[in-house]
C-alpha cells in the first residue's frame, strides 16, 4: 500500500482512522479470513465454503465471484486480495478432474503466503443436512486435535497450527463457562483427517465439573492431505518473532521452593542506628533552651561582622 | 482453548465400530478432559455470569504483520537531542484580550488569529501598491510548502534514499557558498562541460574544483628535475626517518586535545557528531597557543 510509508498523508480523520486500523500493531487485530472460489467449483465445495464461512462469520469475508487463480502456481493475486481486504487467512475452494473437491487452507505473513495446505474433501455433510442443533454465530470453539500424526509428522504439525490459527477466533482474557457450546474435533487416522463439529451439552454430574454430551452439528468433513506449501524455517521463525515490549519481564532474585514458598533477596541501605527512634521518655527529651541559645549567639556574630 | 490428544487411537476399534460413533466417543472423552481443566481455572462473576479467566496462551502462532518499528527521528529531533533541547508543555488555551475569552493557542478559532485581521498597516519601507494581505498569505503558503518538503526529506533520509539536488533545492535564504556552487553546477552542465562559458567580471573561480593531478612538463627546466631526484635519493640514503614538522606538530596537538577532553568527560569520549564538533573547537583554540607551547617539545624530539 503506498500510504504505508507515510508519504501520502490521509486527508480526513476517517481515512486516518482506517489506515491506523490496518497498521502493524504490538497487540494485533483478530486475523480475518477470506473465503474464495476458484475457476470451477462443485456443489460440495461451494456448500463447504459457505458452511465454514458461517462458522467463522464475524471475522471472514466471502468472495462471491469466481477468481481464476491457482494458489500453488501463482500467489500474487492472493497476496493482492489479502492486502486489499486486510485478511491474513484464506480458504480457497476449487474443483477439477485432477483434484476434485479441493480446499486450500492458508495464511499470510506481511501479505505474503506463509503456509498453504491443500485438502481434498472425501466426504462432506453440511450444516443443513444435520439439522438437529446449532450454536450462535461467532461462538469461540473448543479445538481438539487427536491422533499421533499431529505430534510426529511435520506436515501435520503445520496443518494443526494452520487450523488452530484459522478457527480459534479472537483471543480473549476470560470466557463465559456456559458459552462453551461449540467443539471442533480434528482426528488424524490412517492418512485421513476427520473434522467434526459438535455442540456441547453440559449435563449435571455429581461433582462440580459438568458431564459432557456431544451432538453432531456439521459441517463434517473427511479430508485427505494433498499438496503443501510450508514456509521455510527462517521465515517461520521471523513470523513468530515476538516484539520486545510484549515479552514478560524477568523477575530477578525471586525463587520458589518445592512448597511454593517465595524467596527473594532484598538490598537495603545501611541503617543509621544513631537516629533510630527508641521509646519516647520525658527524661530523654531534648531541652529547648540549648538550641535557642546557640542560634541567638550565631545571629549576634553575623551582626558583629557587619 | 486447545487440547491435543497424543495417544494413538485404537485403530482396531475404529475399523470394527461405526466410524462416526467412534469419533464421537473419542471427541467426548477429550472434551471432558478439556472442560475439566477449564473448570479448574479461577472464576469470576461479571454481570451475573460466571466467567473463567484464561491463562496466557502457550501455543505460539505466527503474527499477521511484523511488529511495528519505532519512527526514525527527524532531523530536528536529532538536533534537539544533541543539544539537549526538550519540549516545553504549553497550555492549550490562552487568554485573548480582544475577545475577552479563553481561546485555543493553535488552529481554528485561535487567539490572536493574524489571518482574520481586516486592516493591515503598510510598513514605511514597503511599496505602497503592494497588497499586504496577499503577501501574508503567500508567506504562509511558502512556510507550509517548506514544511512539507522537510517532511518528505525526513522520510527519504529514514529510508536512506539520496535526497535529490542538495545544492539546487529551493530554500528560503540561500547562503553565498550555496549560490556559488549552484552557479558552478549550472555552468558546467553544457555539452562542452562549461569550456566556452563566459565569466562575470569579478567572479572568482570556485574552490575545490579543477585539476586534481598535477604533472611536470615533459620538456623544460632540467635543473629542478635533477634537484628533485637528488633530494629523493638523499632521503632514501639517510638512515634517520624523515620528519615533517608541520604534520608532527599537528599530530601532537591533536593527541593532547584528545587527552584533555577524555579527562574532562571522564568516560567514553567521542560519539558521532558530538565528538566532531568539539574537535573543531579544539583545533581552533589549540592553534593559537600551540605555536608557543609545543615547539620546544618538538626540538627535543629532533635531538
Amino acid at each position: 500500500m503506498p500510504q504505508r510509508d507515510g508519504i501520502v498523508k490521509p486527508k480526513t480523520k476517517r481515512s486516518k482512522r482506517f489506515l491506523q486500523s490496518r497498521e502493524a500493531k504490538l497487540i494485533e487485530n483478530v486475523k480475518n479470513a477470506m473465503i474464495m472460489k476458484g475457476g470451477n467449483t462443485s456443489e460440495t465445495v461451494t456448500q463447504a465454503l459457505k458452511d465454514i464461512y458461517s462458522l467463522k462469520k464475524p471475522n471472514a469475508v466471502m468472495y462471491k465471484k469466481k477468481n481464476i487463480t491457482r494458489p500453488f502456481e501463482d500467489q500474487t493475486s492472493l497476496e493482492f486480495f489479502s492486502k486489499k481486504a486486510d485478511c491474513s487467512l484464506f480458504l480457497f475452494g476449487s474443483h477439477n478432474k485432477k483434484r476434485p473437491n479441493n480446499l486450500i487452507f492458508g495464511r499470510m505473513f506481511d501479505f505474503h503466503v506463509l503456509d498453504m495446505i491443500e485438502l481434498g474433501i472425501e466426504k462432506f455433510a453440511s450444516l443443513k443436512q444435520i439439522k438437529k442443533n446449532t450454536c450462535p454465530e461467532g461462538t469461540k470453539p473448543l479445538l481438539v486435535f487427536s491422533g499421533e500424526a499431529f505430534n510426529t509428522d511435520n506436515e501435520y504439525k503445520r496443518l494443526q497450527s494452520v487450523l488452530t490459527d484459522f478457527f480459534r477466533g479472537p483471543s480473549v482474557p476470560s470466557v463465559r463457562l456456559a458459552g462453551l457450546e461449540h467443539l471442533l474435533h480434528f482426528t488424524a487416522l490412517e492418512g485421513k483427517i476427520y473434522m467434526r463439529s459438535y455442540t456441547v451439552l453440559l449435563k449435571k454430574s455429581g461433582c462440580r465439573t459438568p458431564r459432557i454430551e456431544l451432538e453432531e452439528m456439521g459441517p463434517s468433513f473427511d479430508f485427505t492431505l494433498r499438496r503443501t506449501h510450508l514456509a521455510s524455517d527462517d521465515l517461520y521463525k521471523t513470523a513468530h518473532r515476538q516484539p520486545k515490549a510484549l515479552k514478560p519481564k524477568k523477575k530477578k532474585n525471586v525463587s520458589h521452593d518445592a512448597f511454593g514458598t517465595k524467596f527473594g533477596r532484598l538490598h537495603m541501605q545501611k541503617q543509621n542506628l544513631a537516629k533510630l527512634q527508641t521509646r519516647k521518655m520525658k527524661g530523654l527529651r531534648k531541652r529547648r533552651g540549648e538550641t535557642v541559645e546557640g542560634e541567638e549567639s550565631s545571629l549576634k556574630k553575623t551582626k558583629m561582622d557587619e | 482453548m486447545l487440547a491435543l490428544d497424543k495417544n494413538p487411537a485404537n485403530i482396531r476399534e475404529f475399523r470394527e465400530k461405526n466410524k462416526d460413533e467412534f469419533l464421537r466417543s473419542l471427541a467426548r472423552d477429550n472434551t471432558q478432559l478439556l472442560i475439566n481443566e477449564i473448570w479448574k481455572l479461577p472464576t469470576e462473576r461479571v454481570d451475573e455470569v460466571i466467567v473463567a479467566k484464561l491463562p496466557e496462551t502457550t501455543t505460539r502462532l505466527p503474527r499477521e504483520k511484523p511488529p511495528p518499528k519505532p519512527r526514525p527521528p527527524t532531523k530536528w529531533e536529532e538536533f534537539a537531542k544533541l543539544k539537549g533541547i526538550q519540549n516545553k508543555k504549553k497550555t492549550n488555551l490562552v487568554w485573548d484580550d480582544v475577545h475577552k475569552e479563553w481561546k485555543r493557542r493553535w488552529g481554528y478559532k485561535r487567539a490572536k488569529d493574524d489571518t482574520k485581521e481586516w486592516l493591515l498597516e503598510v510598513p514605511e519601507t514597503a511599496d505602497p501598491n503592494e497588497d499586504q494581505f496577499a503577501k501574508r498569505s503567500k508567506a504562509k503558503k511558502e512556510r507550509v510548502a517548506k514544511n512539507e518538503l522537510n517532511r518528505l526529506r525526513n522520510i527519504a533520509r529514514a529510508q536512506k534514499i539520496k535526497v535529490p539536488g542538495i545544492g539546487l533545492a529551493p530554500t528560503g535564504q540561500q547562503s553565498k557558498s550555496d549560490l556559488e556552487k549552484a552557479v558552478h553546477v549550472a555552468k558546467m552542465s553544457t555539452a562542452s562541460v562549461g569550456k566556452f562559458q563566459d565569466r562575470l567580471p569579478k567572479e572568482k573561480a570556485p574552490r575545490n574544483t579543477g585539476k586534481k593531478r598535477k604533472f611536470q612538463p615533459l620538456i623544460g627546466d632540467f635543473s629542478t628535475e635533477k634537484q628533485k631526484q637528488l633530494d629523493i635519493l638523499k632521503i632514501m640514503d639517510s638512515k634517520k626517518p624523515r620528519l615533517d614538522i608541520n604534520k608532527a606538530v599537528n599530530k601532537q596537538m591533536r593527541e593532547e586535545d584528545m587527552e584533555s577532553r577524555s579527562k574532562k568527560k571522564g568516560g567514553p569520549g567521542k560519539k558521532g557528531r558530538k565528538g566532531n564538533f568539539s574537535g573543531k573547537k579544539g583545533k581552533g583554540a589549540g592553534s593559537a597557543k600551540g605555536g608557543k607551547n609545543h615547539k620546544p617539545r618538538m626540538k627535543q624530539g629532533k635531538r
